[in-house]
């Protein structure tokens, strides 16, 4: 579904990746590791087409988008729940989920897709007039998620959507994944906390300053030597 | 002067009276004033809001609206005796439209030319690029105005046209005179502020404007096109300064190809009191300014010091307020 092939991008003359190449497959959860600066949101956000790639291609669904624009790239059916989850905070829960579905024209399909968000997470449905900066940061995750899944994408890329939350909240976080997963969206799902991360996904790729080292299915990274040393504190 | 009489005799009634009406007449003649900035400071303060630029070239844009009214009404056949019911239905809004049509034409390709390819570029670059565009444009309308055919030359001001009951009419409200190309500006300002609130919260474009001034990358992940929503924002602010720029004309009498220097100068500086980025504040802005101009000027000394208590009032706020007077959306992002 989502292929990207040698993909080099740099902010200036940093080279932030360096020449990655990885595939994600239709329905399948597939998990970026790494730490801080190893090149997992660059990735990202030169997938959704906020970077552009100074080499390497990036295909999805067989054509290229890689250099299209970002509107373009929303369009085609990639959206992005981005790092620190970026809502705009002082406007309500339902104009942020509505500017998730700007890309849309189907108004009726908007509506009951909110709904299906607002299902997702109760919490949202209660107060959905009241503004988005005022609402815990698991909370705020959702809405995050939420705000995603309304361009209705085939695609959904999460950017660390455990960061800064309790145990409870990232163990809630991951099965909503799980849900929308089983539900038949494919998701790329970039994280830190890799146990979380790799105790859903099919597959996994580790990446270190720019660089995929190794990867493999999500159970046996997690039980790989070098993953559990390296990013699971066992020693 | 202010009324220090306290005397009982009838000439300090009188006097007290005059006063009362003189300083609504400063009132009336600042807010109309003040409507005229207003309608301006709004393209200074949708663009900042959007791309963090001080387009120092808007104030050309005001101008050119103004040409471009000016050139509609000689295309038209140059009427001046329209009756009041033609010259408002017809020839007013055709004259508007004539001028919106030339603003927003050329702020969309001084945007596509001068602005967009220094997009990521320093700020300073971009600034420099609007100061440029600016003489361009004063000068191209110096030199070249003339060229089109059946258009007078512009190298000095050029009379505007006088439009029945709207540049010659006035009502008397007890003993304030109220001219007709007052209340048309600040008509004017009154519907353009309701349209811009209806653009900004009701379309869909006026909410990706504000998704854009509050965070552009995420803007751009849910889908919003930048590059429309800043041409969007180019041809809102100058749309609205082509109405400041009929409006000039009709107050005024006259056109200039400088005119847009010291307008956009103090256009800026109501969107500045206002706090840069808000749209209402420009609008606040616009009319404090005018009336602070209005009321000083008539108080405080001769009206060849009015300038300088605009400048004075924005110093006042830059080290007292430097968000403006309503705070700026633009700043408040996480």
């Amino acid at each position: 579904m989502l292929e990207v092939k040698n993909l080099e991008v740099a902010y200036g003359r940093v080279n932030a990746v360096k020449g990655i190449s990885f595939t994600v497959d239709k329905g399948q959860i597939v998990s970026l590791l790494g730490a801080n600066g190893a090149g997992k949101s660059t990735t990202l956000r030169t997938i959704s087409g906020l970077l552009k790639p100074i080499a390497g291609e990036i295909w999805f669904e067989g054509e290229r988008i890689d250099g299209i624009g970002a509107h373009k790239i929303v369009e085609r059916g990639i959206a992005q729940s981005p790092e620190g989850r970026r809502l705009f905070r002082n406007m309500s829960v339902e104009d942020n989920l509505k500017l998730g579905a700007f890309s849309r024209k189907d108004l009726s399909g908007v509506k009951s897709d909110m709904e299906r968000v607002y299902d997702l997470f109760p919490v949202l449905s209660e107060r959905r007039t009241e503004a988005a900066g005022l609402f815990s940061g698991g909370e705020q995750q959702m809405l995050a998620i939420g705000r995603a899944m309304m361009s209705r994408p085939k695609l959904l890329m999460l950017d660390e959507p455990s960061m800064g939350l309790s145990p409870i909240m990232t163990q809630t976080i991951m099965d909503t994944i799980r849900g929308l997963q089983s539900e038949g969206v494919t998701i790329l799902l970039v994280e830190q906390n890799a146990q979380a991360a790799l105790s859903l996904a099919h597959k996994g790729y580790v990446l270190e300053v720019g660089q995929i080292m190794f990867s493999d299915t999500g159970a046996a990274l997690l039980g790989d030597d070098r993953v559990r040393r390296a990013y699971l504190g066992a020693d | 002067m202010p009324a220090l009489a306290v005397g009982t005799d009838g000439s300090a009634r009188v006097k007290k009276a005059l006063d009362v009406e003189l300083f609504f007449q400063q009132l009336i003649n600042g807010l109309s004033l003040g409507a005229l900035y207003a309608l301006i400071a709004v393209g200074y303060t949708v663009v900042y809001g959007i791309v963090q630029l001080i387009n120092f070239a808007h104030g050309e844009i005001f101008m050119i609206g103004a040409f471009g009214s000016f050139a509609t009404w000689v295309i038209v056949g140059k009427p001046t005796d329209w009756g009041l019911g033609m010259t408002l239905g017809v020839l007013l809004p055709v004259m508007l439209l004539g001028g919106i049509a030339a603003s927003v034409t050329v702020a969309v390709m001084m945007e596509r030319f001068a602005y967009r390819p220094l997009r990521g570029a320093p700020r300073l670059a971009p600034l420099i690029s609007a100061i440029g565009v600016s003489v361009f444009l004063q000068e191209a309308v110096r030199l070249f105005f003339g060229w089109i055919p059946g258009m007078p030359d512009a190298k000095s001001a050029i009379p505007y046209p006088t439009l029945t009951g709207v540049s010659d009419g006035s009502i008397q409200i007890g003993g304030v005179t109220v001219q007709a190309s007052a209340i048309f500006t600040l008509v004017a300002l009154a519907v353009c502020t309701v349209f811009l609130w209806y653009f900004v919260n009701r379309t869909k474009t006026g909410r990706a404007m504000i998704a854009t001034s509050q965070d552009p990358d995420t803007a751009r992940l849910m889908g919003i096109n930048v590059d429309r929503v800043i041409v969007a924002a180019f041809a809102v602010g100058a749309a609205l300064a082509a109405v400041a720029g009929v409006a000039h004309g009709l107050r005024y009498g006259n056109i200039d190809f400088r005119m847009g220097f010291l307008a956009g100068l103090k256009a800026f500086t109501a969107a500045v009191l206002g706090g840069i980025g808000n749209i209402y504040g420009a609008v606040v802005g616009g009319l404090v300014l005018g009336v602070t101009e209005a009321l000083a000027s008539n108080y405080l000394g001769t009206t060849a010091w009015k300038d300088v208590w605009a400048f004075i009032l924005l110093i006042l706020v830059l080290v007292f307020r430097p968000q403006g007077l309503l705070g700026s959306k633009a700043v408040d992002r996480a």
